[in-house]
């Protein structure tokens, strides 16, 4: 591991030379210092980041290297300390979660959000955006709102297909498994017609069986125009369809790159494994050994009772010392 | 014993305009608990602040007397008044709570109810509200009796007879529970009824598809208000105000009905409130008769009567263990626990 290979400095994403919080030739987002504190923990510490527009972009790093609370920070579920960021040109700072996704920039979560008590189809409509029927007098009256409901459905069923849900379209969501609720998730979110997709973990929990599937529908999500950010662990989905790699630790973004390269990247190699993770300690002398011993009773004075001392020179301080261990070992 | 009495006493409530006024609350609390999830533990406010608008603007504005409006008006607006006040409750209690976790409804919803009541009870305000006494029947229902179109002595048959003015009160309750019956019946199956569901079930799920959870939980706490309030109304008119009426007890009433008949169904608050009410007034007849030929021993006719409320508990614990999704529910729907 100590070889690594340098990382190429451009790249057709990249506008100038690739490293941690470059410019994009066409960003989606961008974001400028954006501090989230918990108390005296700073969860993310981002001075600049940009996502490529219409590309297929991970978010990867170590547990609590605050991909998540990034993620909300963006969507506006959660409210960072300062910062500025904007999508496709407009700032998102102190906008209600709901009105971020209203402008098109839709999430899911890691623990799966499937909405039990409803069936898979009521799911689904609950995506669409702008219906009418969903304001209180509106929803009233039922000729205000049937024609879109029913194009909607129409939608929601041709979704389900290409999501291989439609058989399950009158069930319960909560009887769905773990992967079929994450697929439905996906698709929910598709109904809003966004421009800019953001998974948080979307192999988390999914079967083997599920993963090349979902791998294959987040593909087909950029070849529909949009473009997605996610947050994953499992590096085989990473490599298998990003275009760009963030890497974070610590709050901060330590590296960005193409998959290909970005595991080679000293930084990222420092934030999974620890920065003196294959520094050689070799093999200690005897001497050193007994330097360190010495220098570890200077510092700790050793108690007169504790066990073990055989420094006490005083035979008859020694003996009934021996006796009551013989005691302590019939016992 | 007269057995037949107790029969003819427990089938009389099955259309009484208190099991009315009950059912209206019970449809007002299910938009709240049933269809949104809000935890309303305080549903006798909205109540008491619908029966208490009504009656103070009939008794102290009273348009009909002072500014000589006709008779309709004057009960259409003091209908109005009570909705304006209930409407007013509702975002006093949901403007800090609603963006909050769910158990933060609750906690204020049911210490706000008891505000409410000690506000009414006090003597303060006695010249207004009759503090401890609460107000008299008489002094408020002249518009509505004015209104009533019934000129006969007695309607109805057998358990269901009532005088012209009963069987008035009685056709105003149940038209208003068929009505809100209706809307929350339209509402439920449109877009709208799916949105409040939805955050039921997860509001950040439904958050992160833009809709305005804040905005959805506020309406419905608002509808199930008003109806809670229209359902004071109703409660107050065959009777007197009576601040006690509307204590904790009297919440606890409305949720058992809702449980009893099923959550999250349009005719359940309904069948919940009739069943709720033929069975207090049975096991109250049957104990009180039992009582009377010595079947509790030393016991007096106010403890024996007091043992229905023991029963009311064993049925609502009965409820949950073996029938939690109510008579209506959908065993299928509540099996699901996420």
């Amino acid at each position: 591991m100590s070889e690594t290979t340098t990382p190429p400095t451009t790249h057709p994403l990249v506008d100038g030379e690739v490293g941690p919080g470059c410019k994009k030739v066409d960003p989606i987002v961008i974001a400028d210092g954006v501090v989230r504190q918990f108390g005296g923990l700073t969860a993310v510490d981002v001075e600049h980041a940009e996502i490529p527009r219409g590309a297929i972009t991970a978010l990867i790093g170590p547990n609590g290297a605050g991909k998540t609370t990034f993620f909300n920070l963006l969507t506006g579920f959660d409210r960072p300390n300062k910062g500025t960021w904007s999508f496709e040109g407009q700032s998102l700072a102190h906008v209600p979660s709901h009105k971020v996704a209203r402008r098109g920039m839709v999430r899911t979560f890691q623990l799966t959000k499937s909405l039990g008590r409803l069936t898979v189809l009521q799911n689904m409509l609950l995506g669409a955006r702008d219906q009418r029927g969903e304001g209180i007098f509106a929803a009233l009256v039922r000729p205000l709102w049937r024609a879109q409901e029913e194009a909607n459905i129409k939608r929601a069923d041709s979704l389900l297909a290409r999501f291989k849900l439609d058989t399950k379209r009158e069930d319960y969501a909560a009887s769905l498994s773990g992967g079929q609720r994450k697929l439905l998730e996906m698709a929910r979110a598709l109904m809003s017609e966004p421009t800019l997709v953001m998974l948080d973990e979307p192999m988390a929990g999914v079967n083997p069986a599920l993963t090349q599937s979902l791998l294959d529908h987040v593909k087909g999500l950029k070849e529909d125009g949009m473009t997605v950010l996610f947050v994953e662990h499992d590096m085989h989905m990473v490599r298998h369809i990003s275009d760009w790699v963030i890497v974070m630790a610590e709050g901060k973004i330590v590296a960005e790159g193409p998959p290909e390269t970005i595991m080679h990247n000293q930084a990222v190699v420092d934030a999974y494994l620890g920065a003196h993770h294959d520094t050689d300690l070799g093999t200690l002398t005897n001497q050193q050994v007994a330097q360190i011993h010495g220098a570890a009773e200077d510092e700790v004075p050793i108690d007169a009772g504790a066990p073990g001392a055989e420094q006490r020179t005083p035979a008859a301080d020694a003996q009934p010392a021996t006796d009551a261990d013989h005691e302590e070992g019939k016992r | 014993m007269d057995f037949l009495a107790i029969l003819s006493n427990a089938a009389g409530e099955i259309l009484s305009p208190t099991t009315a006024a009950f059912a209206l609350a019970t449809i007002g609390l299910n938009v709240h608990f049933g269809y949104t999830g809000l935890l309303n533990f305080g549903h006798a406010a909205f109540m008491a602040i619908g029966a208490y608008a009504f009656a103070i603007f009939t008794m102290q504005v009273d348009p009909t007397a002072t500014l000589g409006w006709p008779v309709w008006l004057s009960f259409l607006t003091a209908v109005l008044v009570a909705i304006v006040a209930a409407v007013a409750f509702a975002l006093l209690l949901g403007i800090p709570t609603l963006r909050l976790r769910g158990d933060y409804l609750a906690i204020v919803t049911i210490a706000a109810a008891e505000i409410v009541r000690f506000t009414m009870r006090t003597s303060e305000y006695s010249a207004i509200t009759g503090g401890s006494q609460g107000l008299r029947g008489q002094d408020y229902k002249g518009d509505v009796d004015a209104l009533n179109p019934l000129t006969g002595s007695t309607y109805g048959f057998g358990p269901w007879a009532g005088s012209a003015y009963d069987t008035w009160i009685r056709i105003l309750a149940w038209g208003l529970v068929i009505v809100a019956l209706i809307i929350v019946w339209l509402l439920m199956r449109s877009p709208w009824g799916r949105v409040i569901k939805g955050i039921r079930e997860d509001e950040d799920a439904v958050r992160s598809l833009g809709k305005n959870v804040y905005g959805y939980k506020m309406q419905a706490l608002i509808l199930g208000g008003v109806i809670g309030g229209l359902a004071g109304i109703m409660f107050v008119l065959p009777r007197a105000v009576q601040p006690d009426n509307f204590a904790t007890a009297m919440t606890f009433y409305i949720w058992t009905a809702l449980l009893l008949g099923g959550a999250a169904t349009v005719i359940g608050p309904l069948l919940g409130s009739i069943l709720f009410w033929v069975l207090l007034s049975f096991t109250g007849g049957l104990l009180s008769g039992l009582q009377s030929i010595g079947a509790f021993g030393d016991m007096t006719g106010t403890q024996a009567g007091q043992l229905r409320f023991v029963l009311v508990g064993l049925a609502l614990i009965a409820i949950v263990v073996f029938r939690p999704q109510g008579i209506l529910g959908n065993k299928k729907e509540l099996s699901f626990h996420v």
